[in-house]
């Protein structure tokens, strides 16, 4: 085992009060590809910031080759030797190629030959640099020109150069499709072999097993663990993130079990739906009644599911039917006309229309399928808003004032009550229970339970397995962009990671 | 008192006071109305009159800002359907009794001006709609062309329009009133009751608030965005011809120049958010009055002509302050700090 080569010990970061890391280890060695890993909000960004400068740590200490170091801004680390690339790549689109990997510290010509940029060593070392990566391009063309994938080299070759100890990688593959990953996947190999020590961090699980060698795992700011790639399965993996300790009693299944979904048409279903970049061959059934739940890791497409679903974004292949009549779904007022509502999972930049009054926002898509020029008149308006505020407990001092005056779980019953006031046959639901404390998430399950056995059909996309366990009538899991497989409504939480942790499982109706 | 303070129309209102305040006390008749040959005539009525042309571009501005967007191009705009009217009635002069004769009925010249003035903002509307251009990219295109348009039509010259019935638009009297004047108050009464009795208003400031959200509400923002910058381009056209009308001919180069600028900055006056999404067809209406009063104000306080654009900018600056909030809560700071 060789020495490490960065090595962080006991770093605690604190941000306005709450914890973010609590004395956490982390080392890295020279020729490791080493995946960091954890749930949203486990820590993961708090401590490559600490790692970079960019945050200095309440307590604990770093070493970089044995001397240790306390860097103060991203420059100063890269100084030092520790680079970042982040998932959105930090470059001037507008500079060429070989601008961008020496912007800052450019080769210069001698004042007797006239002084200036050097231009030719610049674009030679540049090309000589991303030969090294296996990328041949004309360094002279615009970054922007090429794809991201090819940015991200460039991103990473300009690292390199910089500062050759320690890599990090912020998400990179999270835009990239396989073809380009592999391609990355090619270079970070390469890399290795030079003695680079480089920090991965992913939400695809299967990436994580085709690169890494070592893995360590936070949760909630704090360390799990660290293991060789060998020693952590798929399984013991999502359990070591989603921190499931094995005296939790399991949570009870199929809260809704007890009513069986009407046999007859589903009220939705789709047969290999797919789009390029987003989701691959989905195909789902929901009839009245039924909550399908739909669980999987953060980029595993459960989300894009939804969006494909109600024609925000366009499906490439594949076909929808509402009530058994196939449906062209290319834009959601389409979607709306046809029964479906949406809770998106954005409420913020999606869902809520700040500036306009409470009851405007519950009755938005209502009056939208009403069309341009019919207003809904407006005691109708009250009269629904009213009842709706009611049956969703949506506590508000003036309906008629803003919506930015609520909480965000009463934000949140307001975009529940603005799908249900169409009317829809199908609701789709994606992480109703974000942002929302406990006891907002067991009322709103509670009314999903309730919308469900007055015969709504209902997809329910969270990133909760419990809370999945708890109002589903079947479970549908996506991982890696792919539909894994759907659980019937009597599985234990055990069946659920299993198949988010399993490999491509053929798909069960 | 509070509550009047608080008034979305509250600063406009007691600017545009302050202003005619201002004229009064310099020039003591400036309040004076005369009723002559049953028209009404005053200072008040002529800032009416004058004020049409840039209260109906700004009203479609108005709309189309409230939406996200913003069209450079009305200026333009005014110019090519004052060139078309100007062309198709134009008419030649006469000695005696000048007689009646235009190239086309003056009725299909209107009609004329007014579609390829729709024409224009629709196809504003298809460049940021369709196209997915910036607004002030896709406007800036027809701000430029446009003139050069309008100078294609009037063959580079400055067309006078001698036919008699067309100095009506921009100088007739309507029931005693100015007909311009008249025409933009029904314009925008009836585009106020538009928007309020159909759900487009609400449309419009949810597109402007949240344009994101609204496409997930079901509101289809393509077709109303385009409505929008149409109906700004055809309000453009209707200001041009009032341009037109009242000094008898069409300038190619001159008419409705800045007037985008104007526009701009009597909505901004009128306090709808340059943002989206917050908007005041009446606040704008009190915009383009306080920019004429503006104008009025520096000829009837005798400034001398070179340093005209330099006193209408300082006075634009003090207006522009006393609407800002942060300014005025920087001032009641202050003047509270003393007592503290």
């Amino acid at each position: 085992m060789s020495a490490p080569l960065l090595a962080a010990r006991g770093i605690t970061h604190v941000y306005t009060g709450k914890p973010a890391l609590d004395g956490v280890d982390f080392t890295v060695r020279a020729g490791e590809v080493h995946a960091l890993m954890g749930q949203n909000g486990a820590g993961k960004s708090t401590l490559i910031k600490v790692l970079t400068g960019v945050e200095s740590p309440r307590a604990g200490e770093m070493a970089l080759g044995g001397s240790r170091i306390v860097p103060t801004s991203t420059l100063h680390a890269q100084q030092l030797g520790i680079s970042t690339v982040y998932q959105e790549v930090n470059l001037c689109p507008n500079l060429s190629v070989a601008e961008n990997i020496f912007a800052g510290r450019q080769p210069m010509k001698p004042w007797p030959r006239g002084g200036g940029i050097d231009w030719r060593t610049l674009n030679s070392r540049a090309l000589g640099l991303l030969r090294g990566l296996d990328v041949d391009i004309d360094v002279r063309r615009e970054l922007g020109s090429y794809p991201v994938a090819i940015q991200q080299m460039v991103a990473i070759a300009r690292a390199i150069d910089i500062s050759a100890r320690v890599l990090i990688l912020d998400e990179p593959t999270s835009s990239l499709d396989s073809e380009e990953v592999e391609r990355l996947f090619a270079a970070l190999r390469r890399l290795r072999s030079q003695g680079l020590g480089i920090v991965f961090v992913t939400h695809f699980l299967d990436q994580v097993y085709a690169i890494s060698d070592r893995i360590t795992v936070l949760r909630n700011g704090k360390l799990v663990g660290e293991w060789p790639v060998e020693d952590l399965d798929h399984a013991a993996l999502i359990a070591a993130m989603v921190g499931r300790t094995p005296e939790a009693p399991p949570v009870a299944c199929g809260a809704t079990g007890d009513a069986p979904a009407a046999p007859g048409t589903p009220v939705l279903s789709a047969r290999g739906l797919a789009r390029r970049g987003s989701v691959n061959g989905v195909n789902l059934d929901v009839r009245r009644g039924e909550i399908l739940g739909v669980a999987g890791l953060l980029g595993s497409g459960r989300t894009e599911v939804a969006r494909l679903l109600f024609g925000l974004d366009r499906a490439d292949a594949g076909s929808v039917a509402v009530q058994g009549q196939e449906v062209v779904l290319h834009d959601p007022a389409q979607a709306i006309a046809h029964g479906l509502g949406f809770c998106p999972e954005e409420r913020k930049t999606e869902g809520v229309v700040e500036d306009l009054s409470i009851r405007d926002n519950i009755v938005l898509t209502l009056q939208a399928r009403a069309g341009l020029w019919r207003r809904l008149p407006a005691a109708h308006v009250r009269e629904i808003t009213d009842r709706l505020a009611k049956l969703l407990d949506i506590r508000a001092p003036d309906l008629d004032g803003t919506i930015g005056t609520l909480s965000g779980g009463n934000q949140q019953k307001c975009m529940i009550a603005r799908a249900l006031a169409t009317q829809p046959c199908l609701l789709i639901l994606d992480e109703p229970t974000r942002g929302i404390d406990v006891a907002g998430k067991a009322e709103i399950m509670n009314q999903l339970v309730a919308l469900a056995r007055e015969g709504l059909a209902i997809v329910f996309i969270s990133a909760e397995i419990e809370e999945l366990l708890r109002v589903s009538t079947r479970i549908t899991v996506m991982r890696d962009r792919v539909q894994a497989g759907t659980l019937a409504g009597d599985c234990g939480e055990e069946a659920v990671y299993a198949m988010i942790a399993a490999a491509p499982a053929p798909v069960s109706p | 008192m509070r509550a009047l303070v608080r008034w979305h129309l509250f600063w406009p209102c007691l600017t545009l006071a302050l202003l005619i305040a201002l004229n009064a006390v310099v020039n003591p008749g400036f309040l004076a109305f005369e009723w002559r040959d049953g028209h009404l005539y005053g200072n008040l009525v002529d800032i009416l009159n004058r004020a049409a042309p840039l209260a109906l571009v700004a009203t479609g501005m108005t709309l189309v800002i409230a939406a996200r967007g913003l069209d450079i191009s009305v200026g333009a705009v005014v110019a090519i359907s004052a060139a078309v009217a100007a062309v198709m009635i134009g008419g030649s002069l006469s000695l005696g009794d000048a007689e009646a004769v235009s190239r086309f009925p003056m009725w299909l010249a209107i009609l004329a001006a007014l579609a390829i003035a729709l024409a224009c903002g629709l196809w504003n509307g298809a460049l940021v709609v369709g196209v997915g251009m910036q607004p002030i990219i896709a406007t800036l295109i027809l701000m430029v062309a446009g003139r050069g348009v309008a100078q294609l039509v009037t063959g580079g010259q400055i067309i006078t329009i001698y036919y008699p019935p067309y100095a009506y638009l921009g100088n007739g009297f309507l029931a005693g009133l100015p007909f311009a004047a008249v025409l933009a108050a029904a314009v925008i009464a009836l585009t106020q009751l538009l928007l309020s009795r159909t759900p487009l208003g609400l449309y419009v400031r949810a597109i402007g608030i949240n344009p994101v959200a609204a496409r997930i509400a079901g509101i289809r923002a393509k077709p109303i965005t385009l409505a929008l910058y149409g109906f700004c381009g055809l309000l453009a056209g209707v200001a041009g011809l009032i341009v037109s009308s009242n000094v008898r001919s069409a300038d190619a180069n001159n008419a409705g120049q800045l007037l985008e600028l104007d526009a701009i900055l009597a909505v901004t006056l009128g306090g709808t958010a340059l943002t989206g999404g917050r908007f005041s067809l009446v606040g704008t209406a009190l915009g383009a009055l306080i920019i004429q009063t503006l104008t009025t104000t520096i000829y009837s306080l005798g400034v001398p002509p070179e340093v005209n654009l330099v006193f209408k900018a300082a006075l634009i600056f003090i207006v522009m302050l006393l609407q800002s909030p942060e300014f005025r809560a920087g001032i009641v700071r202050l003047a509270r700090q003393p007592g503290a």
